[in-house]
């Protein structure tokens, strides 16, 4: 049993100023083995691997690979790459302009004359080996990005690896292609190739992999194998608490018809989203449903202006108002929380305390600075009731994890105080808590008054949530459900067309 | 109370690292004249042609000289921060501004501190238009700032040759004497109070207004900015106008100290210095954060440079070089690999601090 192993990491331990990553975490990898690497976000998953991979040093422990009879010591990604360690990333770190065979080969020439014909050969057996449907010519850019992923690791099995890191290979693909990257994980395995598997979501998990190591706050809570650990325990040790708190969570509320509406847009429209009719009662939850490429984002980018507005008629609190772009949203009282937050949300450099006053302070104007000493307030305030990890207030805020930085927008929009609150998935990329204590929230708004628009890809997350789901296909609304018509199957098959994707 | 003081000391240099650079520079600089020659530090108290005791030595000079550079640099480190870019018109903007200056004096009759006034605000309104059109190239049609300034660049000094019909007049007044070296019973160059004044301007500015956190904001992410209700191509025209009011202060301070408006050489090549001052003050030329005083000092550290070259007796045509070295010096001393590789070592020198500590515990 003992040849099997051919990775251990002992004790590993890692601080960064201010906050201790990893401590004391041990992590071991069988030879043919997907072993998964789950915890929330800022658990320590991403930090294990960078230390792995010689991205971080580490500040004790030991790791040990197969071939080396002492521990080794990983300074680089190079020297990672030389001990058979490899990694994909989830963002695709190959050259979207060159062909599938310079990405294979590029960087890893040995002599300085390059026989293009037989790396092409080369490059076609190996794709064909592993039945990736990439042709050697082909240029990168212009595969499906499932594919591409699939060609990066290709690369990082040709050159001989014995440890293969996928940090969340599947958050961009749909069920297809991530069907098609299992099918490529089991045959490495067959192969003797032994691998990490970090990812966010579940079903996958207990799809693929074998193992499971659960870290949270930095700390290994410890190792299993999947078929012996159900999976809401897994979720209990994941976030540390025995949890029916998710299922917990429910919209109780129907839409009484008595409320007053807050805001309503007759055939509002925007260079991206077609005519379209909406409205949202104080106080409600409400979301628009449909698949990616459907038009919900859209439409509510049009709401609150952040598209060019075409045309269309809105009203809130029964008054006409125009809205044609973000400030004009703002001033009357939504605030809107993007989809892309990396794109569209945080001011990576600035500190976390900047971020949060951002909104309210362009809603004061030029001329009335926020007083530091009321900024330092609010963040504090709002880092505290949010429950945001970060070093201080002074942290740049893109040093911190993709659920906290989701929350420092979340607080920039809850400082303003709106009275309709827009949320492009809110909950993407985040781990179970976070998802839990953001919905929560959102609950808890609507129960103060204020409307809430909500949109996540998961349709259990807004069913769970809303009172009334709107519900989109290619670009129109083909449906609102609410009440009893609020379940998994209804809004299937008012999507329907398209609605095979789905088991 | 001491211990909190030593904190703040201690965050002052964790939060403004960026300013070690160009301190460490200035500071070099010094300590090298101080051991070359101890006399240059001496100021003195000399009195000049009008019979006013003024202030003279080299710390004077660099101050002093540095004046142009140092305003220039203000202006140029918000149009870095907000576009990305740099203004490579300053310098011919800075002649337009000065022959607008000279022409409305020379038209004026006799040279009245009013006259003088109104033609300094005229020179500043035809510098902001100039930066307003640099700034909607910028802004409002997405060019990149150094091309849409190459066209100003270009053509400036032509425009500031046609502006007093190709001639170089001069404009001898006390009152221009006083603008540009004394101001009678003023012992301290009034260069050196102007860039004050200009320090109080941006430090009220920042004060009042939100200016400095929208400019960092449009710098660092646009998408995010217009998404937060900033009116992005309006800072960015912002920026640049600041800077054309920039130009024209040094311009007018140019022409002051000579008395006479030379288009062809006036300021010539200062947006080099200029860039090269936001950078050594550790702001990034790819915008988003950004610390005034950084370039500030960057200015400074380069004229310090100059005068030391000179008093030095390095001949003219040489300087250029040896200020080549120690640029040299200051960028890779500022460079993102220097800097991790320092952050490395305070990190460990820390590290052994805290188990030091842990094992007195």
């Amino acid at each position: 049993m003992k040849d099997d192993i051919i990775l251990t990491m002992r004790g590993i331990c890692k601080s960064f100023p201010g906050v201790r990553a990893l401590n004391n975490v041990d992590f071991t990898l069988r030879r043919g083995k997907i072993h998964a690497l789950m915890g929330e976000n800022g658990a320590g998953k991403s930090t294990l691997i960078k230390v792995l991979t010689g991205v971080y040093s580490m500040d004790g422990g030991e790791i040990r690979i197969e071939g080396h009879d002492s521990p080794i010591i990983i300074r680089s990604p190079q020297e990672a790459q030389n001990y058979g360690i490899s990694t994909v990333y989830q963002e695709i770190s190959l050259c979207p302009n060159l062909t599938v065979a310079e990405n294979l080969y590029i960087g890893r020439d040995t002599s300085s004359t390059v026989d293009w014909k037989t790396r092409e050969k080369k490059a076609g057996e190996l794709l064909e080996g592993l039945g990736i449907p990439a042709r050697p010519r082909q240029q990168l850019g212009s595969i499906s990005l499932a594919v591409q992923q699939m060609v990066a690791i290709a690369r990082a099995v040709d050159t001989d690896c014995k440890v293969l890191i996928l940090d969340e290979p599947t958050s961009s693909l749909d069920d297809n292609e991530v069907e098609m990257l299992f099918r490529l994980m089991r045959d490495l395995k067959t192969r003797g190739v032994g691998i990490v598997f970090v990812t966010h979501f579940l079903e996958q998990v207990y799809e693929v992999s074998d193992q499971i190591t659960v870290l949270r706050n930095g700390e290994l809570v410890g190792e299993y194998e999947v078929d012996k650990l159900p999976q809401v325990e897994l979720v209990s040790k994941m976030i540390g608490k025995t949890l029916d708190e998710l299922s917990t969570i429910k919209n109780k509320k129907a839409p009484s018809g008595e409320a007053e509406v807050l805001y309503e847009a007759e055939e509002l429209s925007s260079t991206e989203s077609k005519k379209f009719d909406f409205h949202i009662d104080k106080g409600e939850v409400n979301g628009f449903t449909g698949l990616l490429g459907s038009g919900r984002s859209e439409s509510v980018r049009a709401i609150f202006g952040a598209d060019q507005v075409t045309g269309g008629i809105i009203r809130i609190h029964g008054k006409k108002v125009q809205i044609t772009k973000p400030i004009d949203a703002m001033k009357n009282g939504i605030g809107y929380l993007p989809e892309d937050r990396k794109r569209d949300g945080i001011i990576a450099d600035l500190s976390v305390r900047d971020n949060i006053i951002l909104a309210l302070q362009v809603l004061r104007g030029m001329g009335h600075p926020i007083s530091r000493q009321n900024a330092d307030a609010f963040a504090d305030e709002y880092i505290k009731a949010l429950n945001i990890k970060t070093a201080s207030r002074e942290t740049p805020v893109g040093s911190l994890s993709g659920g906290n930085q989701q929350k420092v927008i979340l607080a920039r929009w809850l400082l303003t105080h709106p009275e309709y609150l827009i949320l492009d998935e809110p909950t993407r990329g985040i781990d179970v808590g976070t998802k839990a204590e953001i919905q929560r929230l959102v609950l808890k708004l609507a129960e103060e008054g204020v409307s809430v628009t909500f949109i996540s890809s998961e349709i259990e997350e807004m069913l769970r949530t809303c009172s009334r789901l709107i519900v989109m296909r290619d670009r129109n609304i083909v449906g609102e459900l609410t009440g009893a018509d609020l379940t998994q199957e209804r809004v299937m098959s008012t999507i329907v067309g398209r609605g095979d994707d789905h088991e | 109370m001491t211990m909190n003081k030593k904190i703040t000391t201690k965050n002052f240099f964790t939060n403004n690292s960026q300013l070690l650079v160009p301190l460490i520079a200035i500071l070099l600089l010094l300590i090298f004249n101080l051991i070359r020659d101890p006399s240059f530090f001496s100021i003195g108290v000399a009195t000049n042609n009008n019979g006013d005791p003024v202030l003279q030595g080299n710390l004077i000079s660099i101050l002093n000289g540095a004046s142009e550079l140092v305003v220039i640099s203000m202006g140029m480190t918000l149009v870095t921060a907000a576009s990305g870019g740099q203004d490579i018109s300053v310098g011919a903007l800075a002649a337009i501004a000065g022959s607008v200056f000279v022409k409305v004096i020379k038209s004026g009759g006799t040279i009245s501190p009013a006259l003088v006034l109104g033609a300094f605000l005229l020179c500043s309104l035809v510098a902001m238009i100039f930066g307003c059109f640099n700034g909607m190239l910028v802004s409002a049609f997405g060019i990149q700032p150094m091309i849409a300034t190459l066209i100003l660049f270009t053509c400036g000094r032509s425009i500031a040759y046609w502006i007093n019909g190709g001639a170089t007049p001069t404009v001898s007044s006390p009152i221009i004497t006083a603008v540009g070296s004394f101001i009678p019973g003023v012992p301290v160059p009034t260069p050196i109070l102007i860039v004050i004044l200009m320090a109080i301007f941006f430090g009220l500015l920042f004060r009042f207004t939100t200016l400095n956190l929208y400019i960092q904001t449009v710098g660092i992410n646009q998408n995010a900015s217009r998404l937060n209700g900033i009116h992005v191509a309006g800072i960015k025209l912002l920026a640049f106008i600041l800077l054309g009011l920039c130009c024209a202060v040094a311009g007018v301070i140019g022409v002051s100290r000579l008395s006479l408006i030379n288009h062809e050489t006036i300021l010539l090549n200062i947006e080099m210095d200029a860039i090269l001052a936001v950078a050594i003050g550790g702001n990034n030329l790819g915008g988003g954060k950004f610390k005034m005083l950084g370039s500030v000092l960057g200015a400074y550290a380069i004229q310090a440079l100059t005068i030391t070259l000179y008093a030095m007796k390095v001949p003219s045509t040489d300087v250029k070089a040896y200020k080549a070295i120690v640029i040299v010096l200051l960028v890779v001393l500022g460079s993102p690999v220097v800097k991790e590789a320092m952050a490395r070592i305070r990190r460990k020198l820390r590290g052994r601090r805290s188990t030091a500590l842990a094992k007195e515990v």
